[in-house]
């Protein structure tokens, strides 16, 4: 195990050889603490998300839901003065120890954005195959392949197929956005974060993601944020609660468990109010 | 008067209904949306009646300045009070300031088109195959012969070579700023190039004369002339890219982070190509910028009248320098060759210009595969 993440080549040949066995990864998040320069955003937060499952992040705005999701693949540091400490492992592997390369992490564990984001100079076919274009991993030849079944990965192949020569942008605001999952999956990670990845979309295509994640958990460890309270009680396993101690105070991990459990009777009264909109 | 029995009790309400059904209309919502507005053909009349007054004045002031300033306060004057009487007070202003930024528009392009079309008149006669193909080696003083192809050689290469060198520095300036560039020495590298902005182009040129020719002993030539050119493209060159930079959204960077394409890729293949157009467009500037400048080539070119088309040694002429050179002959042939040379100047401006936009639109809307 040990090294998967940091050795991206070879990661390659194991999902091509077991596409469907040892892909996903639990995550182990122990005393994690993250920063913008001084202030302090997340404190202090353990966690296990858990392989072949969907983990919802609930909590208000400003608890901290983004800043943690990003600090699962080294992406919060990549914001000025942002630094992180305490453990993330993977498999047992700390994500922030000091033989790691981030740009390996992220490799492993994909991200998804809140607003969709393609590359507005690529076509649909070099945006699903950007990844693995420009993060070298050469395999040209079936590049094709690999296209294909990362569009139908993402519910988009049918609509796109016959256009995959146009821009990316040229999609609608939902297309775009299984597009964005499309390239994530494309370079197939272990792990799919996705940070609100329906709260620019129209219900249908929400749905659409829904059904995705669904079909994606089969085979990846998924993180979601989402201000929906009935989509995370849909798509998800497990439910973390985050929750702001005060104002100015760093957010915490209020309570995790079970999505029925944590809708229908979590332990903390404040989980019981934010669920039932009284208040947040 | 039905209008009033909309079952509204809000104070106003009523009373605008009244003075609305007073006018005779019957929808007051309808009312509300329309008003009196001349037609279109009328601004439009009144700003030919503008032009006409301005040839009049011309005529009887004999001053040109005077007429166009007269006829253009008279235009907006007229305008606004047409506009006041049959449509209402919020309109007449509309009307006022868009005349007035109409107006100083036309002032400020007027100048413009008047250079472009001064130096076509003087200029077009003499352009012909020969004079574009022919140096002024062996000409007298007094013929008419002569032409421009030591001249237009000299600026490709002197510009070329500037641009080869100050594109791929400035470049790797700008993107080091943008990308990665944090705390001191990216302050410091944005105030030399922001001091350098500013510099005269005669104190470049003297510099690389103390530099390159006093220090180092080089001789005059082009590439002498192309390092001051050089120099003075380099700010143009790091602002223009700064500022393209800044406009890809940081999104863009981040998605191409979270796929784990290293930050070296993530610049040269998504930031880079989203920032393209902009970028040679910022590119034509600079070299706009430079390939007019004379002073730098007096010191450093030297100026000869026969072709050489190597850089590196000997002396070298420049269409600036040309233009100038035939300016001072004095006399009417001379002086129609500065004319041309200045006009195949303008003219080689707009063609890199075009080239640019066309590289821009080929590069940068979204490519196939
Ligand atoms: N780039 C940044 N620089 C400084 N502080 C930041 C930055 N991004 C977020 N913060 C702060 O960190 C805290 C947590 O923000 P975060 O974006 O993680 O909240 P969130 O839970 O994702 O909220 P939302 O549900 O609205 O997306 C907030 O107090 C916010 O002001
Ligand atoms: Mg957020």
């Amino acid at each position: 195990m040990k090294a998967t993440t940091t050795r991206t080549a070879d990661r390659g040949t194991d999902i091509r050889t077991d596409p469907e066995a040892g892909m996903t990864k639990r995550i182990e998040v122990s005393g994690l603490n993250a920063y913008y320069g001084s202030h302090k955003a997340v404190e202090d937060i353990s966690m296990t998300m858990e392989p072949r499952s969907v983990t919802a992040f609930i909590g208000p705005s400003g608890c901290g839901k983004s800043t943690f999701i990003r600090t699962l693949n080294r992406m919060h540091e990549l914001i000025p003065g942002a630094s992180v400490d305490g453990s993330v492992a993977l498999d047992g592997q700390d994500l922030y120890g000091s033989e790691i390369d981030p740009v390996a992490v992220r490799r492993t564990v994909g991200m998804v954005f809140q607003r969709p984001n393609p590359f507005p100079t690529m076509s649909i076919y070099d945006n699903v195959a950007a990844g693995l274009k420009l993060a070298g991993i050469k395999r040209k030849g079936d590049l094709d392949a690999i296209v294909e079944r990362s569009l139908r990965g993402a519910n988009l192949w049918t609509e796109v197929k016959d256009r995959l020569n146009k821009p990316g942008a040229g999609l609608s605001g939902g297309q775009q956005q299984r597009l964005c999952i499309a390239r994530a999956i494309a370079v197939e990670p272990q792990v799919l974060l996705m940070d609100e990845p329906c709260s620019a979309l129209d219900p249908i295509s929400t749905l659409a993601i829904e059904d995705l994640i669904a079909l994606l958990k089969e085979r990846y460890t998924i993180v979601i944020v989402t201000h929906n309270m009935q989509q995370a009680a849909r798509v998800s396993d497990k439910t973390a609660f985050f929750n702001l101690a005060g104002p100015g105070q760093p957010g915490r991990l209020v309570e995790i468990g079970d999505t029925e459990t944590i809708f229908s009777a979590p332990t903390e009264e404040s989980t019981a109010d934010y669920i039932a909109g009284r208040f947040g | 008067m039905t209008v009033l029995d909309t079952g509204d009790k809000r104070p106003g309400i009523g009373t605008d209904a009244v003075e609305v059904g007073r006018a005779g209309l019957a929808d007051p919502r309808a009312a509300s949306l329309t008003r009196r507005t001349l037609p279109r053909q009328v601004p439009w009349a009144i700003a030919g009646g503008g032009v006409l007054l301005t040839i009049v004045f011309k005529l009887t002031l004999d001053n040109w300045a005077l007429a166009v300033f007269l006829a253009g306060v008279i235009f907006i004057g007229v305008l606004s009070a047409v506009s006041w009487r049959f449509e209402d007070a919020r309109r007449a202003r509309d009307r006022f300031a868009t005349s007035l930024i109409s107006t100083a528009f036309v002032l400020a392009v007027l100048p413009l088109v008047s250079v472009l079309g001064y130096t076509i008149q003087r200029g077009y006669g003499k352009l012909s195959p020969y004079f574009l193909s022919h140096s002024m080696r062996g000409v007298g003083a007094r013929d008419d012969t002569g032409g421009i192809y030591h001249a237009i050689i000299g600026t490709l290469e002197q510009v070329g070579l500037a641009a080869l060198i100050a594109v791929p520095i400035g470049l790797l300036t700008a993107i080091y700023l943008v990308e990665y560039g944090r705390g001191r020495l990216a302050k410091t590298v944005t105030f030399f190039v922001d001091v350098m902005t500013g510099l005269p182009s005669i104190v470049a040129g003297l510099f690389i004369y103390a530099f390159w020719i006093m220090m180092l002993g080089f001789q005059a030539s082009g590439f002498a002339g192309s390092l001051a050119l050089m120099i003075l493209m380099l700010p143009t060159v790091v602002r223009s890219a700064e500022e393209m930079l800044k406009l890809v959204p940081n999104e863009l960077r981040e998605a191409s982070l979270a796929l784990g394409i290293p930050k070296w890729r993530t610049v040269l293949k998504v930031v880079l190509p989203t920032a393209f157009g902009g970028i040679v467009t910022g590119v034509m500037l600079s070299i706009a910028r430079v390939i007019g400048e004379t002073a730098p080539l007096l010191l450093l070119v030297g100026l000869t009248q026969s072709i050489n088309t190597d850089p590196f040694s000997g002396w070298q002429s420049a269409l600036p320098l040309y233009v100038f050179d035939q300016n001072h002959a004095g006399n009417q042939f001379a002086e129609d060759r500065a004319w041309a040379a200045a006009l195949t100047l303008i003219v080689i401006v707009m063609i890199l210009n075009l080239a640019a936009r066309l590289i821009a639109r080929w590069k940068a809307p979204k490519a196939g595969r």
